[in-house]
């Protein structure tokens, strides 16, 4: 049977900063509120700690989309860390954008500790955006592969 | 090759009931360097720690993985029971599979995939964790406070009461700030001296606390725990050990047509003065700018009449250097300047006056002796305006756009003083809005209005035009009533906006405290850390983190000193090992870093390397100090060849995750 994209379960991985986003999820997490098991959470010190390599290498390692989640601008617990990461970032995706790496495939949300729905809510569009984009194939190395 | 034990932990139900946990350890346990792999019940319970610390000490694991709840919950318990046998507390990692798998997914299939995965990626992490150890920094037992103003001030004693020395610094000859030239304070009206000075004098007595005042700081080195601070004592030209602050000097100075800061220039002092009758220390100081025997030699006359033999005018600027444990920023405020304020005829007229300029009217000790007369020309105002808002709340350049906080209540109190003592007088008010959140404010406010009969009218003045009668013509709209006013008044006073000191500036600099863009200091977190600045040993109090009243003020100072007390008390700091370090072979000495620091914790040291044909080279590298280092890692993205790295969350550590939940 030929693969449908309703069957498709994307791979995703999360960057989330210890302060604020990981808390977040856990709070979300507290409320028992639901999102798809397909978004795996790494936790960073700040945001200012995702390294663009880590994005390339998720991409590269077979990953469909990855979003890097920190403290709302002007609240970040290492002052000024997520205005890096938001510079950074807007770098990484235009040029991704540039590789044919759909903008969809990749998000910065500023999720608080307090916002649990917030951060369910953020992964669950995500996780539709990406699903509906498809596999990604465009970076994937494929000595990556284990078959 | 590590030795990983893997615990999967059931956590009752929560996990147990949508992970497969029997399932998941079965398949951790074929990862490679994953010795053994076992479920309990309750991991974090006495036995399930105890099964660690066996599983640590029989099987000699070199790294354990703890399946459970959220590392926020449990990862110090964990550690710590590492620990407890020896193995270094950061080989320790969690994967979180209560708060971000079992909780949220329902399917048990995919939980327990899921678990799977998280348990695999905190098994590749730890394969290549090092051990770590926070390094350890002694105190030094003594605070700084920086400005003497009410908020140093209470600080201050708070400190010293707890058995510290404290170091008050303060540019000006006296301590006391803004609250001295200050006449009544709302909404109690108590007399601001009254209350003041008591505290000033027990600051003076308290042999833990000295005052280094007509001083600054110019250099501050280190970190929390060890600060080396510079602190210039400037010369006043008197010796303060030997001045008795008899003031006979002062009567007796030749230079007597100085205007005189204190009183905002409403009179005049002498070359040789002393700031107020209360003044601490009380000692003299020498304005060298006017003073006849500093400037060309001839006078001399306060030498021969001091009894003290005090006067020195060979006197130099000093500087000493002391170590401070923590530092308390408590610069304050300053009104701003009205003269941008053309249309409201501050420089037109001497019968506009700022609010501090009417404080000093109405107050005792001003140069009126409490008397209010008009500054043109002495006589009782029969109509006084109040311009509320000038200069806050204002978004064009002239002004600050926050709301200065105060100036509705002291602008209450003025017009209720002023038609307490003068009856005959009319008293009108233009505001934007009223605010008065503080405890009693709303209703002092209203006893203005509803007792006082001030005129409060919604709606801004426009113009203030001296007339030839000598009185002020005041135009403004009144908004409720949809109409035009001219008031022709005796005197008009201007609430103008409050900002932070000039010297905030270069202080936070030299600090490396952070400040917003109106030059007020940024606390650690707006609400749960508000007396701390995020650079770790510095601590603020009152205005210089913004527009505050006397009650916030000594609030704030209060708690700024008990957590520089909680500070002191300790005798080593415990650093956080996750910090970020340098590969110096591979530093360029560029200063990408050294540029996104928000903590200053990097500088560049020169260094020797020997080359591959042996010659030796001397390169610029970077160097962490771990002690101030918050690991954040912005200098290890910033970093164009990839020399910075952060221990425990490493390039190569979050690269193996990456790759273990691709997988």
């Amino acid at each position: 049977m030929p693969m449908t994209k309703k069957e498709f379960r994307p791979k995703i991985i999360a960057f989330c900063c210890n302060w604020c986003s990981y808390a977040g999820a856990d709070l979300a997490g507290t409320n028992r509120l639901n999102y798809p098991a397909d978004v795996k959470i790494i936790r960073v010190p700040c945001s200012c700690r995702v390294n663009p390599l880590f994005i390339l290498r998720a991409f590269q390692r077979g990953a469909d989309g990855v979003i890097i989640c920190g403290c709302h601008p002007g609240d970040c617990h290492y002052t000024s860390g997520n205005y890096f990461a938001r510079r950074r970032m807007t770098l990484l995706f235009s040029m991704l954008g540039y590789l044919g790496i759909e903008h969809g495939r990749t998000r910065v949300a500023w999720v608080s500790a307090a916002e649990g729905a917030k951060f369910a809510a953020t992964m669950d569009s995500f996780v539709q955006t990406v699903a509906q984009l498809g596999e990604n194939t465009r970076l994937e190395d494929l000595r990556c592969k284990n078959n | 090759m590590q030795k990983i034990g893997v615990f999967v932990c059931h956590c009752g139900t929560n996990i147990a009931a949508t992970v497969d946990v029997e399932q998941v350890a079965q398949a951790l346990g074929k990862e490679p360097g994953v010795v053994m792999a076992v479920h309990y019940q309750y991991m974090c319970s006495q036995s399930g720690q105890d099964m660690i610390k066996d599983a640590i000490k029989e099987k000699g694991l070199t790294g354990v993985v703890i399946c459970s709840c959220s590392p926020r919950m449990h990862e110090a318990t964990f550690r710590k029971a590492a620990a407890s046998v020896g193995m270094n507390p950061f080989m320790v990692e969690i994967a979180n599979i209560r708060e971000q798998c079992s909780w949220i997914h329902k399917d048990r299939q995919e939980a327990t995939q899921k678990a799977i995965a998280l348990g695999r990626a905190a098994i590749a992490k730890v394969h290549l964790n090092a051990p770590l150890t926070a390094g350890e920094t002694p105190v030094a037992k003594k605070a700084l406070v920086i400005g003497g103003g009410i908020a140093g001030i209470q600080a201050a004693l708070d400190i010293a009461e707890a058995g510290f020395e404290v170091d008050i610094v303060e540019k000006e000859p006296t301590i006391g700030g803004k609250m001295t030239q200050l006449d009544k304070t709302f909404p109690t009206l108590d007399c601001a001296a009254c209350i003041l000075t008591p505290k000033m004098v027990e600051c003076a007595q308290n042999d833990k606390i000295h005052i280094l005042s007509y001083s600054e700081v110019t250099k501050v080195k280190g970190f929390v725990g060890n600060f080396d601070v510079t602190i210039r004592r400037k010369a006043r030209y008197v010796n303060e050990d030997k001045c008795t602050g008899c003031g006979l000097c002062t009567q007796k100075c030749p230079q007597k047509k100085i205007p005189n800061a204190f009183n905002l220039n409403m009179d005049m002092r002498r070359a040789i003065y002393i700031p107020f009758a209360q003044a601490v220390p009380k000692v003299a100081t020498i304005d060298p700018d006017h003073c006849k025997m500093l400037t060309s030699g001839k006078c001399g006359l306060c030498a021969t009449v001091c009894t003290a033999g005090a006067i020195d005018y060979k006197q130099k600027d000093k500087f000493i250097e002391q170590k401070y444990g923590a530092i308390v920023v408590a610069t304050g405020f300053n009104p701003i300047k009205a003269d941008a304020f053309n249309e409201l005829g501050y420089n037109q007229s001497k019968d506009v006056v700022t609010s501090l300029e009417y404080e000093r009217l109405m107050n005792a000790a001003g140069p009126t002796d409490g008397t209010l007369l008009r500054p043109s020309d002495g006589k009782h105002p029969k109509t006084i305006v109040f311009v509320q808002c000038v200069g806050s709340r204002d978004t064009t350049c002239r002004g600050k756009e926050y709301c200065s906080k105060i100036c509705c209540m002291y602008t209450a109190k003025h017009a209720m003083l002023t038609r307490e003592k003068y009856p005959d007088t009319d008293v009108y008010v233009f505001y934007i809005d009223v605010r008065t959140p503080g405890k009693g404010f709303d209703e002092f406010y209203r006893r203005a209005v509803e007792q006082y009969g001030v005129h409060y009218i919604k709606g801004q003045v426009g113009k203030v035009s001296p007339l030839s009668d000598g009185t002020l013509e005041v135009q403004a709209s009144d908004l409720l009533m949809d109409e035009q006013l001219k008031i022709k008044a005796d005197m008009v006073v201007l609430a103008v906006a409050m900002e932070a000191d000039k010297t905030a500036r270069p202080l936070a600099t030299m600090l490396t405290a952070s400040m917003d863009t109106n030059d007020f200091f940024t606390e650690a977190h707006p609400k749960l850390r508000p007396v701390e600045s995020p650079t770790a040993g510095i601590f603020l109090a009152g205005a210089c983190q913004g527009p505050k009243d006397i009650p916030d003020t000594v609030a704030q100072a209060g708690a700024a000193a008990s957590k520089v007390i909680g500070l002191l008390v300790k005798n080593n700091l415990k650093g956080n090992p996750c910090v970020a370090h340098c590969n110096e072979n591979m530093c360029n000495g560029c200063s990408s870093c050294e540029h996104v620091c928000a903590y200053g914790a990097i500088t560049y040291v020169a260094k020797e390397f020997k080359m591959p044909d042996r010659t030796i080279a001397i390169r610029r590298v970077a160097q962490v100090n771990p002690a101030v280092c918050q690991g954040c890692g912005a200098c290890t993205v910033t970093c164009p060849s990839g020399a910075m790295d952060l221990q425990g969350f490493s390039n190569r550590e979050i690269m193996a995750e990456v790759d273990a939940i691709c997988l």
